[in-house]
């Protein structure tokens, strides 16, 4: 109602005697406090059925009863500092909390293992050129990613193999595998195993999608074989078997075997998420490259793998966050990855506490968590933009 | 080849794609078989060179060594490594068949909590399968091990959780029921009562695809089958007979002992294939479209109708395939049991067995077709319940 229809109205209403008639709006009273602010918020989201009340003081109580002490160990009673085992044992009379000078004691043999500690600069650049690749690679908007790929795929590899193993010629005096550990091992299994079998399992896939039968059925055959073996036996095989498949003048060395199993094992699962990128591909793309006279590599080189590895980004990172988990089992075949080298500090006596053993674990699992988890983040991240790419 | 006739493209040989085809497959053969060749002859010379004969004979051997579960009968003195295979075996069954059952559990109720309306239990659950799934299943077996149950008090001091349960470093302790007279009965009771409450599923669903009559199917199955062995087991008499275990000066006699590597390896599989069955789970219920359970609302159905007869059946097309992947996975993963030393297929075959003998290429052939026979039969029976449960294409 407009005001000029209004006021005839409260002209009336002024004649007449012992008549009010309101000419001004009620001031709006607040929303009933039930409803909105915190308590709203409580009732609708934990309290809004008897059931859902009751679930609500469970996993409080639960939460109640885990929380705390798990705080209490890792960071009010824990010992930071110290230098045996005296250190927490002296903290830790009566309240258990966890020994933190352990692992900054050992943190550099976590980390480099038995390499050489005049020659650890070495790893600490390759871990600065992994950075960059990776860093280039998973930041889509970077200028030249095609140059970045060629850097992570070829030249990185190359210049890492010499730095870490050496190059005498050069000044760079060689170093054994068997004193590579830690961090470094990991990370050298999971970014080879990255690096080989991208490319494998991309052939895979095509090979596994091919019209030519005998390579179909190879393909098939080996994508299934691997995939329905644990990882174990597939390293297993690699460390007991493959030093019989060659000369025993080119028996490969404890790394190297391992490397083989996980490269074998990981473009296995690679292939799967590749096909599944290139069944999303529509025939019509397939139809018209070749209607523009591109034959099998062109076509897949410049038309369909783009397209399909585009998609395909999110399950790449998560395959590569499942090897990452993964790279901990070439533990049983006697290679020092990070956890290894846990597992020997956490019994070495020096250090020998009751709390040493959960300390240890705890640091790993805060390693492997922080890393699996930031990738998962990128994957979805990747997963949204893609699908916002999608809606347009 | 009709590169003469009118109006075909005329090719070089060479650019044939039907005659390139069958050149690449060509090389690729012969590529396959001169590595094999290759392979066979350098692990012949190699065996010959380390004096190891091939072949299975090794199988009926006597094997000599101890394992710590036995669930058929093994002894050290006269078994054979063909036996101690049986043993593994049986060993990775059961903790593959019982970590699959509770971990659909776990995982179910995970998965279903993430969907809670509740903020806190759909966060909890949430914080759950982040932090499971980001961290290695050895890692986490290692750490249920060798940090919690490597730590737990000795035999002396052990928990008692109640029942006569006792609990300590040296595994868990169950009272062992012993069955007198009837016993048979019972159990005839049980298949039974498993037959009828089969039955009655039967035809509580024939007649409501007939009628439209739901007859109540989970109470009176529930009740036949645990009803009538129960009775029977009452008329029988009752004669069962708890054996207690008791606290001995160094260690627990009496009652069924389970492994601490067997606890610790169950636990570790089940909270971190749970966290996976949980994603699985939620993807397949957020798969039924919106309008399918506001629809079913509409129509007067109640919450809990919606969920059973409209969103489950169609969510669980949907969850069945992945759900198989994650039940081969834990399968496969139970081979990690060498890392705590519960005596499982890997471990003693591939471990204990490989090492005595030296026959490197019969145990690892054995252990691939072993696990790859798992994969194959679990994937067989899912893939039939799936072409069960499809929809019917009309």
């Amino acid at each position: 109602m407009s005001d000029a229809a209004r006021s005839p109205i409260v002209q009336v209403a002024v004649t007449e005697d012992d008549v009010f008639v309101r000419s001004q709006s009620v001031p709006v009273l607040p929303p009933p406090l039930v409803a909105t602010g915190p308590i709203g918020w409580l009732r609708a989201n934990l309290f809004s059925t008897p059931l859902n009340a009751l679930l609500t003081v469970a996993v409080v109580a639960l939460l109640v009863w885990l929380v705390p002490p798990l705080i209490r160990f890792l960071f009010i009673d824990a010992t930071w500092s110290g230098a045996d085992r005296e250190a927490c044992l002296a903290a830790s009379d009566g309240a258990e909390g966890a020994c933190w000078a352990f692992v900054r004691d050992r943190l550099a043999y976590f980390i480099y293992g038995s390499y050489p500690i005049a020659q650890r600069w070495r790893v600490d650049l390759f871990f600065a050129m992994l950075a960059f690749g990776v860093g280039w690679l998973l930041w889509l908007d970077a200028p030249r990613r095609a140059l970045g790929a060629l850097y992570f795929f070829v030249v990185m590899p190359v210049i890492a193999y010499v730095l870490l193993n050496g190059f005498p010629l050069i000044g760079l005096p060689s170093v054994d595998t068997a004193l590579w550990g830690g961090v470094l091992v990991t990370v050298v299994v999971t970014t080879v195993g990255i690096v080989a079998s991208l490319p494998l399992g991309i052939l895979l896939a095509l090979g596994r999608r091919s019209s030519l039968p005998v390579v179909r059925v190879a393909s098939t055959l080996f994508i299934e074989f691997v995939r329905g073996v644990p990882l174990i036996t597939v390293l297993f095989m690699a460390s007991v078997m493959l030093p019989l498949f060659v000369p025993p003048a080119w028996a490969p060395d404890k790394l190297l075997r391992a490397l083989v199993g996980i490269v074998l094992f990981s473009s296995a699962y690679m292939a799967e998420v590749v096909r599944g990128g290139l069944a999303a591909i529509p025939n019509g793309q397939y139809e018209a490259a070749r209607a523009l006279g591109l034959r099998f590599w062109r076509m897949q080189g410049f038309v369909v793998l783009p397209q399909a590895l585009r998609i395909t980004i999110p399950n790449i990172v998560n395959s590569f966050i499942a090897l990452f988990k993964d790279t901990t089992l070439v533990f049983f075949v006697g290679i020092f990855d990070f956890l290894k080298t846990i597992e020997v500090a956490r019994v070495d006596p020096k250090w020998a506490t009751p709390v040493t053993s959960a300390t240890g674990y705890a640091f790993a699992a805060i390693f492997y968590f922080v890393f699996c988890f930031l990738m998962a983040r990128y994957a979805d991240r990747i997963e949204y933009r893609l699908a916002r790419a999608d809606r347009r | 080849m009709s590169r003469d006739r009118a109006g075909a493209p005329r090719l070089a040989v060479l650019d044939d794609p039907k005659l390139r085809g069958i050149l690449y497959q060509i090389l690729l053969c012969v590529f396959i078989a001169l590595a094999a060749v290759a392979v066979v002859r350098n692990v012949s010379t190699n065996l010959a060179r380390n004096h190891i004969t091939s072949g299975f004979g090794f199988l009926d051997q006597v094997a000599g060594f101890d394992i710590s579960q036995t669930l058929i009968e093994y002894s050290v003195q006269t078994s054979t490594y063909g036996r101690a295979f049986w043993v593994g075996l049986i060993n990775t069954l059961v903790v593959s068949g019982l970590g699959i059952v509770l971990a659909t559990f776990l995982g179910f109720l995970v998965g279903i909590a993430r969907l809670s309306s509740n903020w806190l239990v759909a966060n909890v659950a949430r914080a759950y399968v982040e932090f499971f799934r980001n961290i290695p299943l050895l890692l986490q077996l290692l750490f249920w091990y060798n940090a919690v149950l490597k730590a737990l008090p000795e035999a002396r001091q052990s928990f008692s959780i109640g029942g006569g349960v006792l609990l300590n470093n040296r595994g868990l302790f169950l009272p062992q029921p012993i069955f007198g007279a009837g016993v048979d009965l019972v159990a005839i009771a049980l298949v039974v009562g498993a037959a009828a409450a089969f039955a009655w599923g039967r035809l509580a669903r024939a007649r409501r695809e007939q009628t439209g009559k739901a007859l109540p199917i989970l109470a009176p199955s529930l009740v036949v089958l645990i009803g009538l062995p129960v009775l029977t087991f009452l008329i029988a008499g009752a004669d069962v007979k708890l054996i207690y275990p008791e606290l001995g000066r160094f260690n627990v006699r009496g009652g069924i002992e389970i492994l601490p590597e067997f606890v610790a390896l169950l636990f570790g599989l089940v909270v971190y294939t749970a966290a996976f069955i949980a994603e699985v789970v939620r993807a397949g219920l957020l798969s039924v479209p919106r309008g399918q359970s506001e629809a079913a609302s509409a129509l007067g159905l109640q919450r809990r109708q919606v969920l059973s007869l409209i969103v489950i059946p169609q969510a669980k097309r949907v969850i069945i395939p992945p759900l198989t992947n994650q039940y081969l996975n834990l399968t496969k993963n139970s081979s990690l049991a060498v890392a705590i030393g519960y005596p499982d297929f890997v471990q003693i075959f591939t471990g204990t067995v490989l090492n005595q003998t030296g026959q490197a290429v019969e145990v690892v052939v054995i252990t691939l077709a072993v696990y790859l026979a798992l994969s194959f039969i679990t994937s067989a029976a899912m893939n039939w319940y799936n072409a069960r449960i499809a929809i019917v294409g009309r």
